[in-house]
């Protein structure tokens, strides 16, 4: 009999019981909430239920906050209304909130991590499609709407089908001036934004035992992207680094049961996956998107692709529509194309690690674009500032910000206008995702810096040397 | 929730791969509360595009949407499903759809239909002519004389209107007893704040 995946020993351990056409009711460890769960908590007061398990929920403000001027009330009733409402709920079923003005406020899938609440091992859902970064960790974490999100608060339990199983290997060493982004966009573009769908996928290899635990989170958050179920990667020495000392994470003897378990937490050797792709990591450039979709990705040394030699209809018109929504012309180099705006945030790229890459090509620069930095967590904010980041943005003519999902979901009234173009370290160049009419051109915080500094799309390796 | 068996219907072609629930309903509007509908929503953004069918008079009352590969791809807001099932819309057909777009469709009785990839361009192509309406059979998974494809779970749980949660509290007994097996088995599981020596706060 073949071994266990990753994927399998995590499931099994959370399966309550199995139905006999295979649903699996499943338990879950950790159930993170934000301001859009007020739909999940109309259908517990319309059934005149509470939550099963409030120590396992935790409720964090991050979709609507506004990220200037905290100190005063919100301008604007509606999002006033969405944030409050967020804290009601907390308030009235005895969950933990990090709410404004909490020192530990910040995007879900960044404060998860960093409180420790995220572990190997434990499933953890939310209603927000990037809950799959937590899988970084080596655990089982996916989005999901607002009925289950209700089923979860009721019962602390999911029924799912159990996925397929996909490894992503990625041998060798990095490259200079690429990322996990970078990687995460390669493998979108070439699998397809639907190439993963069914699947709970794996990344593996020695070019992903390299990765910091923000590399890895970066790279898990974007399995979404392809359409996966969710994403992993095995736990290691580097996810119990980063996790020592953290408030919720386990400490002493229980740390030392935990890691025990945890080290088990590895695909076997003989397991078998449903599907393999296999990449290296020095065959991949700086990435850029040109379309309106995340596979929409190439190579910053590329040019925009041409609809007339699409061999497929479907892609073919998808292409034109695209290029017609970006305002690109067929065959134009990518590094062409000019920007007007930057955005350097988001629970994709907005962790410390982000931030220093981003300052480290700004620094001694100026931005000739106006630029937003959001940091992912007012933690990530405060360490930025100690570290002195916060004065390179400012000194490179960017606007340094509070945290949130701001620009990256458009809801708090960040936004780009109709017909800007922003260079972005989001996750989703959908159109009118960063407001009405805006596009969306995606990349690493290297590159989104540097398209700063450019006013173009730029490869940042070709920047030229600070005098 | 409504169950769904049958639907004789008027539907709607819109060409498009990767229909992302950004664009079945724009992130500004999903502070409205659910009851104040949000049918007006649907698409919002894409409506004034030239061609675009779903406001055309000759598909007026469309209850069904034909679209191409990896529909209600991105974002999990079921609101992107409300604005589909508020706008009248019960079933989607498509070659493939975001999987979280799918459990939310089938928790408020929306039917995602999957057919190949060729079958969505006979659709799509047949819909521009005279002949508007197609007939979707639940039970025998057929669109007119075609297949479709369904997981059998969804559609069981489509066919009776079933929700999960009535069967979840059913096993009440099985939940309880798998949680204080696990807090023995996993210790560490349990989201205790703790400080730097190690002691509960």
């Amino acid at each position: 009999m073949a071994g266990e995946t990753l994927f399998d020993k995590v499931w099994r351990m959370h399966v309550v019981l199995t139905r006999e056409d295979g649903q699996a009711l499943l338990w879950i460890d950790r159930h993170f909430v934000h301001e859009g769960s007020h739909h999940a908590f109309a259908k517990l007061r319309a059934r005149g239920a509470g939550v099963a398990r409030p120590d396992l929920s935790f409720a964090v403000a991050d979709h609507y906050v506004p990220t200037r001027d905290r100190g005063a009330a919100i301008g604007d009733a509606a999002i006033g209304r969405m944030v409050g409402q967020l804290s009601d709920n907390a308030r009235a079923h005895g969950v933990r909130l990090f709410g404004l003005g909490d020192p530990a406020q910040g995007i879900v899938h960044v404060v998860g991590p960093e409180q420790g609440l995220t572990l190997p091992g434990l499933s953890i859902v939310c209603g927000d499609s990037h809950t799959s970064t937590h899988g970084a960790f080596g655990a089982l974490a996916f989005g999901i709407g607002a009925s289950d999100v209700a089923h979860v608060l009721m019962t602390q339990t999911l029924w799912q089908k159990r996925p397929l199983r996909m490894r992503i290997w990625v041998d060798g060493a990095w490259g200079p001036g690429v990322s996990a982004k970078d990687l995460a966009l390669c493998v979108i573009a070439t699998i397809g934004a639907d190439g993963a769908q069914g699947f709970a996928v794996e990344f593996a290899g020695a070019a992903i035992v390299g990765l910091s635990m923000e590399g890895r989170m970066t790279l898990c958050n974007m399995a979404i992207e392809a359409g996966a179920k969710c994403a992993m990667v095995a736990p290691d020495d580097v996810t119990l680094a980063y996790l020592a000392g953290r408030d919720f994470a386990p400490k002493g003897d229980a740390l030392a049961r935990a890691a025990a378990d945890w080290s088990a937490l590895a695909s076997d050797a003989d397991a078998v996956f449903d599907r393999e792709h296999r990449m290296a990591a020095a065959d991949i450039a700086p990435v850029v998107t040109w379309g309106t979709s995340p596979e929409d990705a190439l190579p910053i040394t590329a040019s925009v692709p041409d609809p007339a030699r699409e061999a497929d209809a479907g892609r073919a018109a998808h292409v034109a529509d695209a290029l017609d929504y970006m305002g690109l012309a067929a065959g134009q180099r990518l590094s062409d194309i000019r920007v007007d705006r930057v955005f350097i945030g988001s629970c994709t790229n907005g962790r410390i690690e982000d931030l220093r890459a981003a300052a480290s090509v700004l620094a001694g620069r100026r931005a000739v674009v106006p630029g937003l930095v959001s940091p992912g967590s007012s933690r990530v904010k405060a360490q930025a500032e100690r570290e002195g980041l916060d004065a390179v943005f400012r000194a490179a003519g960017l606007e340094w910000a509070e945290s949130g999902c701001s620009m990256c979901v458009a809801m708090n009234g960040d936004q780009a206008g109709p017909g800007e173009r922003c260079a972005s370290t989001t996750n989703r160049n959908f159109k009118g995702r960063q407001g009405p009419g805006s596009r969306t051109h995606l990349m690493s915080p290297a590159m989104a810096a540097a398209a700063a500094v450019a006013g173009f799309l730029v490869d940042v390796r070709a920047l030229p040397a600070v005098r | 929730m409504e169950a769904f068996t049958r639907l004789d219907a008027v539907a709607v072609p819109l060409p498009y791969a990767s229909i992302d629930t950004d664009q079945l309903i724009p992130a500004r509007f999903m502070s409205r509360p659910r009851a104040a509908g949000y049918g007006d929503l649907l698409l919002h953004d894409l409506r004034s595009t030239p061609g675009f069918l779903l406001d055309d008079p000759g598909y007026a009352g469309a209850r069904i949407v034909v679209a191409r590969r990896n529909f209600g791809c991105g974002s999990s807001r079921e609101a992107a499903v409300y604005a589909l099932v508020d706008a009248g819309i019960r079933c989607v057909i498509a070659p493939s759809f975001g999987d979280i777009f799918a459990a939310n469709a089938c928790n408020n009785g929306l039917l995602p239909a999957r057919v190949s990839e060729a079958a969505a361009e006979v659709l799509l192509a047949r819909l521009l002519g005279p002949d508007r309406r197609l007939q979707v059979d639940l039970e025998h998974a057929t669109i007119g004389e075609m297949g479709f494809e369904i997981a059998p779970v969804a559609r069981l749980k489509l066919l009776r209107g079933w929700e999960d949660i009535d069967l979840t509290l059913s096993h009440r007994a099985a939940i309880a007893a798998f949680a204080k097996g696990d807090a023995a088995r996993r210790p560490w599981a349990s989201a205790t704040e703790t400080s730097a020596t190690g002691a509960s706060t």
